[in-house]
């Protein structure tokens, strides 16, 4: 019996042993993101992307030597769960937590991120995300007081419009564009004429695209989710809208052309990233991503592609696992493709987790992302 | 409704049984790699077989002889079970649908209408004139009307009520998959997209009449309009709010619905 007990107890050993030698070889970069909901879309590719680039980098021996462990959880697009998911993370003493890309979801989760002192990079793009005094929270792309004002120059230099009509979305995301959107146009003395609200997974916009048309604007912006997008531009062509729409990033993105098929022709914007850059490096990811998971990705799949090598940079820099040390680091970093092609273009991070790098003008032709411009960062 | 009147049936996962069919001809496309006319043809027949004969023997048939309330429960948990199977089986997101006709416009002055509005409205005259004939103009759909009014009497009459009973359900079967190849198109083929026209057919049958045909239909009309109206004239954030103070409304003051007849039954 005591035999038994003495086996017993050395096999538990053994086990709890391996455990631990398994936990201290891999790093632990736990995935919270939107896999359903009304925020799928954007969640999938964000896994997607932030998937492959951990796939990779662990073929090739992992982050100093140590392999990545990336389980996913899913938000369900819904604040509450987002904290439940992130909590649970949290206990699993992460290096790092990946997302959420929802802004609604991000605000209400990442305090607890903050309070553990885990660096938390994010997909969301609202204004306030990064003005909360956080220091543990890095964005994956631009937020909206950066892309904002990039759009606001185009609406009044490049099309040169006198009056807007914008559509948006009634959530921390939507109310976070506008707000900032509608300082620029005040700044620019270019008049809102119709400002209509839509909700999250709203699936009739035959009445907001009534508004929009009553407006007779010189422009029509459309700043909401993917899908909302896609119903949006179809009803619109229902309704033979002929006022030139434009939008800021989803309204032109990949999943958007996709759903909305040839009546995405004509949509103009300005997109901080975008699989169809000229530029050879996001070119091949994005075939890669395409090969492997059968779509071509949106700016998401790039936001988590990146996502995972600039923390897999930043940790080579400083040589070691150190959490603070890591957001500390994070802060004011620069991450050029020389340093490490899997950043794809080169990256800047502000002292409060802001990005900066190149932007693009896009146009929808032909059910494809046309680049016309490139816009250069803030920061030269 | 017509559920309803033959069987005594009430299916909460009515709005999901618009939402399925899409996604069966998606199915047919995506993994057997027909056309999109066939995979329309084979979305139709499935929805006939699983909404349709799947749904009578394996769910209404067993539980209905238990009451009313464990088969609303059922139909609440078979909603939600196909809501996931959607979102564990084929996708999360939304799914492009293409639209039975061409995305061309006409004007009538100065008014633009889509040829697929145009289309979408003449397939539901098209079924709801189909549907009166044959319930009013056939014998089965007497046999059928006669099974609603009285199931006892229909068979001592010797109507085969069971029959009867099948065919509502094909028939129910056959309007849902319509209506959601109809309706994917513009709202895109999404798991959720169920709740809310499950939600709006139940407002609007019960504003209309639970007991009449044309009290549905009116009821989706009135509902679809003021929908519409508060939305682009007035605000669109109450616009979900103003059919529920309707539905109220008619609860209160009129019960039986706009058009509805006033039943008694023995309790």
């Amino acid at each position: 019996m005591k035999r038994n007990w003495i086996v017993g107890a050395a096999a538990g050993a053994i086990v709890l042993g391996a455990a631990q030698v398994q936990a201290q070889q891999s790093v632990f970069m736990p995935i919270v993101i939107e896999v359903s909901g009304n925020g799928a879309v954007s969640g999938t590719n964000f896994r997607d992307g932030a998937l492959m680039a951990i796939d990779e980098i662990n073929a090739k021996g992992g982050i100093l030597k140590r392999k990545i462990n990336a389980p996913v959880s899913d938000t369900q697009s819904n604040p509450g769960v987002s904290r439940a998911q992130v909590q649970k993370a949290i206990d699993g003493d992460p290096y790092v937590i990946l997302g959420p890309v929802f802004s609604g979801s991000v605000k209400v989760n990442m305090v607890l991120a903050q309070q553990a002192e885990i660096p938390q990079m994010t997909g969301a793009e609202a204004a306030e995300i990064t003005q909360m005094g956080n220091d543990y929270i890095f964005r994956t792309s631009f937020g909206q007081q950066m892309s904002m004002p990039k759009m606001a120059i185009f609406v009044a230099n490049s099309l040169k419009a006198k009056t807007v009509a914008f559509l948006w979305v009634n959530n921390d995301y939507g109310k976070g564009g506008r707000d900032v959107f509608f300082k620029e146009m005040a700044a620019r003395n270019i008049k809102i004429v119709a400002d209509v609200s839509t909700e999250s997974g709203q699936v009739d916009f035959a009445a907001d695209i009534v508004k929009l048309k009553a407006a007779n604007a010189d422009v029509i912006f459309i700043y909401t989710n993917e899908e909302e997008c896609a119903r949006v531009l179809r009803e619109a062509r229902k309704q033979g809208v002929k006022t030139p729409i434009i939008g800021e990033t989803n309204v032109i993105s990949q999943k958007v052309i996709e759903l909305a098929g040839d009546t995405a022709n004509g949509v103009k914007g300005h997109v901080g990233l975008t699989a169809d850059a000229p530029i050879p490096a996001v070119l091949e990811f994005r075939d890669k991503f395409q090969k492997r998971f059968k779509y071509l990705p949106d700016h998401n799949g790039i936001k988590g592609y990146t996502a995972v090598y600039a923390v897999k940079q930043a940790t080579e820099r400083l040589g070691k696992f150190d959490r603070k040390a890591l957001a500390k680091s994070l802060h004011g970093m620069t991450i050029t493709p020389a340093q490490e092609p899997g950043i794809l273009i080169e990256t800047t991070w502000d002292a409060k987790g802001d990005i900066d790098r190149i932007s693009f003008l896009v146009e929808v032709v032909d059910g494809k992302q046309k680049v016309v411009e490139i816009v250069p960062k803030l920061g030269k | 409704m017509l559920l309803w009147q033959t069987s005594q049936t009430i299916n909460f996962a009515q709005g999901e049984f618009v939402m399925l069919p899409a996604f069966f001809v998606l199915a047919a496309m995506k993994f057997g790699g027909l056309s999109f006319p066939l995979a329309l043809l084979v979305g139709l027949v499935v929805a006939l077989l699983v909404l349709g004969l799947l749904f009578k023997r394996m769910v209404v048939d067993p539980i209905l002889r238990h009451g009313v309330l464990p088969l609303v429960i059922s139909t609440l948990g078979l909603a939600i079970l196909m809501k996931e199977g959607v979102k564990e089986f084929y996708a999360a997101e939304a799914q492009s649908f293409p639209g039975m006709w061409p995305a061309t416009n006409f004007s009538f002055g100065g008014a633009v209408i889509s040829a697929q509005s145009l289309v979408i409205i003449a397939v539901a005259i098209a079924a709801v004139a189909l549907l009166q004939y044959f319930l009013g103009g056939t014998r089965t759909g007497r046999q059928m009307q006669a099974t609603a009014q009285n199931p006892m009497l229909a068979r001592v009459l010797g109507i085969p009520v069971e029959r009867m009973i099948l065919y509502t359900f094909l028939v129910n079967a056959a309007l849902v998959a319509l209506a959601s190849f109809l309706v994917s198109p513009i709202y895109l083929a999404k798991f959720t997209n169920g709740e809310l026209l499950g939600l709006a057919a139940f407002v609007a049958a019960i504003v209309g009449g639970f007991n009449q045909v044309r009290g549905a239909i009116v009821g989706g009309v009135l509902l679809g309009v003021i929908d519409n109206f508060v939305a682009a004239y007035w605000s669109s954030q109450y616009r979900a709010a103003i059919p529920l103070f309707l539905l109220i409304a008619v609860i209160l003051w009129r019960p039986q619905g706009l058009l509805g007849r006033a039943e008694e039954r023995t309790v």
